[in-house]
């Protein structure tokens, strides 16, 4: 099926490479650029990455950075409400901003000839956002709307929320990134803008420029946009409320009648890729594909779809690009006569075998093939390259740590995955969910 | 207020793509028509293939037949089981996938150069010597039961599903292309055959190809994949009446937010207001920050998180359509504000600045889409299916550009008409209820 072979193919796309053309400086007030060339067609895409997010809220003040993202396109001392966008959009261009726990970035991918128009309104917007007391509550109604879309009308999304603030015992990456409601209602202006003043400077912000630009180009116009900010003095560390030891299973049961098909998932507390030190991400990283990566060959796909029957759908996912601990996931869709705990069990015995048998010789050297054939394809989409850029240096990791991932992966072997497999599947660590409809509807 | 001169003032330039797009239609020796765009810079090849027809050649009482037949292609073909198929695929690190809509089935391959006859061998299999397993087609039957299953519960798919059977009533657009629960296990492996008879055929094919590959190579490559394929298939269906009246249609459901899907009578692709249609959607709600419907229902009001509106001109139907979400106790008067927008748009009065904000952005950002063998090759083939020239790609800003405001007037009173526009809302709305108008 379609919709479950993307996570494959977006599995191969994300690894970044093509290292020649990546050229890397910092302007003399901190700002961090990347210059990303690619001279087929005549579009740039321009991103301001700051290294703030969710995870850096104070406690009782979730969804403020993604709050002040929103506010972002309110205005400045030279532009109105709304005028960034409208005028990206009249020059035949596209913007948006996207949140996450570790960033907050703004992008506009327009024809190569106007970068220099909105480097100037990025960079305007960087030190001298006004927000106007009209709009703050209107656009607070907005989040809240978006987070009954995205969320709350969405069992699937309500689930992985509680289970993730179960995974969490103290860090904030238990707190989702939109924010909880109540907590979201109460966010004021104030509360906004003591965000931006605190975070909101070229010193804390990576420019990353990809398309059909010259290194010598995005220099001179970054040296006299963003060239002139002050940066911030107090830019606080990020140093975030880590884990305690975890001692105890977590499980949960999350009932809801609009489930029509339940399933069960797990998260297991895992490292993150850390700067200069990737290879136990990486053996996760593959492990992660062996386990469940491809719908027909995966080895949770073998036992449980085409083996035993007992699942329908199977995956296995880990995203090691974090500052701090980040969870390695499985989930099983069950057949239809099959019930979550027989599911369950079926993994847990699968996991089992996999530790005793090891991992497939032929399996392991597809996988390596495709390591190798994703620096290919990766070429044809600078703006997921530029994305991947973005992401790692926000999240304190440097160009090489980027450039050597490729290599990095290809240099883990069979026995590091097994290593790494028998560290992380420690229940102790677990968060184990089953997603379903109330007892009284169920139909298994 | 100081603001930046740069924003309004700039006319586009309209040599697009600046890179010269060089379109070459290639016939194979076997007599198969491709457009190719050579691409010699990364050593791969992006192939899409289409069958025009798609879900919609469904037979009679087989709803749901040629998606679960396409969702089968992939899981096993002459000696290959499937998982051997897909261990070949990967060992080659060769990309498949294969998908339906309404009016297409769509098969993208991405090939490397080095292994592209291997990738071509197997792909074949799957495309004109499929086993359809009694054992996969259950599998993947089990898949797509379960995705009907959720649907049933998606408030976005039940809006969708509403909407279809409103408008299209037993035409195969007025149902999901999923089928029912029913259909789809009422299929046998001999309707997964006769499926694929219905649609896989050479008379319907739409091909391109761009990337690291000939003409000449790109010819051999179509009859050594596609030649043995039958000649023909089943007879394209009828056209669909639409049947959508002026209302509200509430579909009762227990959720914070309700959905919205809202529609009238669009027009064709061919039709000569076509580009005036396509700019008035434009400032009406397709233009993102810029649009009225998106600066009045939620930059004003901040009753959604976003709403759009888009022309589905389909082979068999034309629509205009929208959608949004929005609290359940919001909701009423963020329909009454579209649909407000809707006649305000309906006069026909734009300003100049909406009108040339609206074709800088639509000129602008078309050589924009041309950016990856991938994008190009999937936008070479939507322009066969709708029957463009091959030069198209040079003259569709000039007719972007040539829409007056006279014209604009014209259509948007020809086609608008915020009396005739449906909306089926999922929720729980207040103030609502089912009805010819609210």
């Amino acid at each position: 099926m379609r919709a479950f072979f993307a996570a494959a193919v977006a599995w191969l796309a994300a690894w970044p490479v093509w290292a020649e053309n990546v050229t890397h400086f910092t302007l003399d007030n901190g700002l961090e650029a990347v210059v990303i060339e690619d001279h087929r067609a005549p579009v740039v895409v321009h991103m301001v990455w700051y290294k703030a997010g969710s995870a850096d809220e104070r406690r009782g003040k979730s969804g403020i950075a993604h709050y002040l993202e929103h506010l972002m396109f309110k205005g400045t001392d030279s532009m109105a409400a709304g005028e960034l966008s409208k005028t990206v959009s009249a020059n035949g261009g596209s913007d948006n901003a996207f949140t996450s726990y570790d960033y907050t970035a703004y992008y506009q991918r327009i024809a190569a000839d106007r970068l220099e128009l909105v480097m100037k309104m990025e960079a305007d917007r960087m030190r001298h956002l006004q927000i106007s007391p009209d709009d703050w509550q209107t656009e607070r109604d907005v989040i809240l709307e978006e987070r009954a879309q995205r969320t709350d009308s969405d069992p699937g999304a309500l689930f992985g929320e509680q289970r993730n603030a179960a995974q969490y015992l103290n860090h904030p990456y238990g707190t989702p990134v939109i924010g909880w409601r109540q907590e979201m209602e109460a966010l004021t202006r104030d509360d906004a803008l003591e965000w931006y003043r605190r975070y909101y400077a070229p010193n804390n912000a990576v420019l990353v420029v990809a398309g059909d630009v010259t290194p010598d180009q995005v220099k001179a116009l970054a040296q006299s946009y963003y060239g002139p900010l002050e940066p911030s003095a107090d830019i606080p560390p990020r140093a975030r409320p880590q884990e305690p030891p975890q001692l105890a299973e977590r499980r949960l049961v999350f009932p809801d009648p609009r489930v029509a098909q339940p399933y069960v998932a797990r998260s297991y507390l895992a490292p993150e890729r850390d700067p200069g030190d990737q290879k136990q991400a990486a053996a996760l990283t593959i492990l992660a594909e062996v386990l469940g990566g491809n719908p027909q060959t995966s080895v949770l796909a073998r036992k449980l779809v085409y083996g035993s029957g007992t699942a329908i759908y199977v995956s296995a996912f880990y995203d090691g690009m974090a500052i701090d601990d980040t969870t390695f996931g499985l989930a099983a869709i069950p057949a239809a006569d099959v019930s979550l705990e027989e599911a369950e069990a079926a993994i847990d015995t699968a996991l089992a075998e996999f530790l005793r048998e090891g991992i497939d010789q032929a399996q392991f050297e597809r996988i390596r093939t495709q390591i190798r054939a994703s620096e290919i394809y990766a070429q044809d989409n600078t703006q997921a390259l530029a994305r991947r850029y973005g992401e790692a240096l926000a999240s304190g990791f440097s160009v090489a740590d980027v450039q050597s991932w490729p290599d990095v992966l290809m240099s883990v072997t069979e026995d590091e995955v097994m290593q790494a497999a028998r560290t992380v599947f420690d229940r102790r660590q677990a968060v184990t969910g089953y997603l379903t409809r109330p007892a009284e509807e169920a139909t298994q | 207020m100081i603001r930046f001169v740069l924003a309004t003032l700039t006319v586009l330039c309209l040599t697009l793509p600046a890179r010269a797009l060089d379109i070459q239609e290639v016939t194979s020796p076997g007599g198969l028509k491709a457009w190719l765009v050579e691409a010699h810079d990364i050593p791969f090849t992006a192939l899409e293939i289409r069958f025009r027809g798609g879900a919609s050649l469904d037979a009679p009482d087989k709803r749901g037949a040629i998606t679960l037949m396409a969702a089968t292609l992939e899981e096993g073909a002459g000696q290959m089981d499937a998982q051997a198929f897909a261990e070949a695929t990967e060992s080659l690190a060769a990309q498949f996938s294969f998908d339906v809509d309404d009016d297409t089935l769509n098969i993208s391959a991405r090939m490397l150069t080095e292994n592209r006859d291997k990738a071509v061998d197997l792909l074949r299999e799957a495309l004109t010597n499929p086993r359809f397993d009694q054992v996969a087609v259950d599998r993947v039957r089990g898949q797509v039961l379960s995705i009907i299953a959720s649907d049933e519960e998606d408030p976005n798919a039940i809006a969708g599903r509403s909407f279809r059977k409103l408008a299209y009533g037993d035409h195969p657009y007025g149902s999901s292309l999923n089928g029912t629960a029913e259909s789809v296990k009422a299929l046998t492996r001999e309707d997964i055959f006769d499926a694929k008879a219905r649609v896989m055929a050479r008379d319907r094919l739409v091909i391109s190809a761009v990337g690291d590959i000939t003409p000449e190579e790109l010819g051999v490559l179509l009859d050594d994949l596609l030649g043995a394929l039958p000649e023909t298939g089943a007879p394209m269906p009828p056209r669909a009446e639409l049947r959508l009246s002026g209302g509200v249609t509430v579909v009762d459901y227990d959720t914070p937010q309700s959905v919205v899907i809202f529609g009238q009578q669009g027009l064709a692709m061919d039709d000569p207001d076509f580009f005036a249609a396509y700019v008035i959607n434009q400032i009406l709600g397709e233009g993102g920050f810029a649009s009225r419907l998106m600066e009045e229902v939620r930059e004003k009001r901040g009753l959604t998180y976003g709403i759009y509106t888009y022309l589905a001109p389909k082979d068999l139907a034309e629509t205009w359509q929208g959608s949004f979400a929005s609290a359940n106790g919001k909701v009423a008067e963020a329909i009454a504000v579209t649909r407000a927008e809707w006649a305000r748009m309906a006069t026909g009065e734009v300003t100049d600045q909406e009108l040339n904000d609206a074709k800088t952005y639509l000129t602008g950002a078309y050589p924009l889409r041309f950016d990856g063998n991938g994008q190009i090759a999937g936008i070479l083939a939507g322009m066969q299916l709708n029957h463009m020239p091959i030069d198209y790609v040079n003259t569709r800003n000039a007719k972007v550009e040539a829409v007056t405001k006279e014209d604009v007037k014209r259509v948007a009173q020809r086609l608008l008409n915020a009396d005739a526009l449906r909306f089926v809302v999922v929720g729980k709305p207040e103030g609502l209820s089912t009805g010819a108008s609210n």
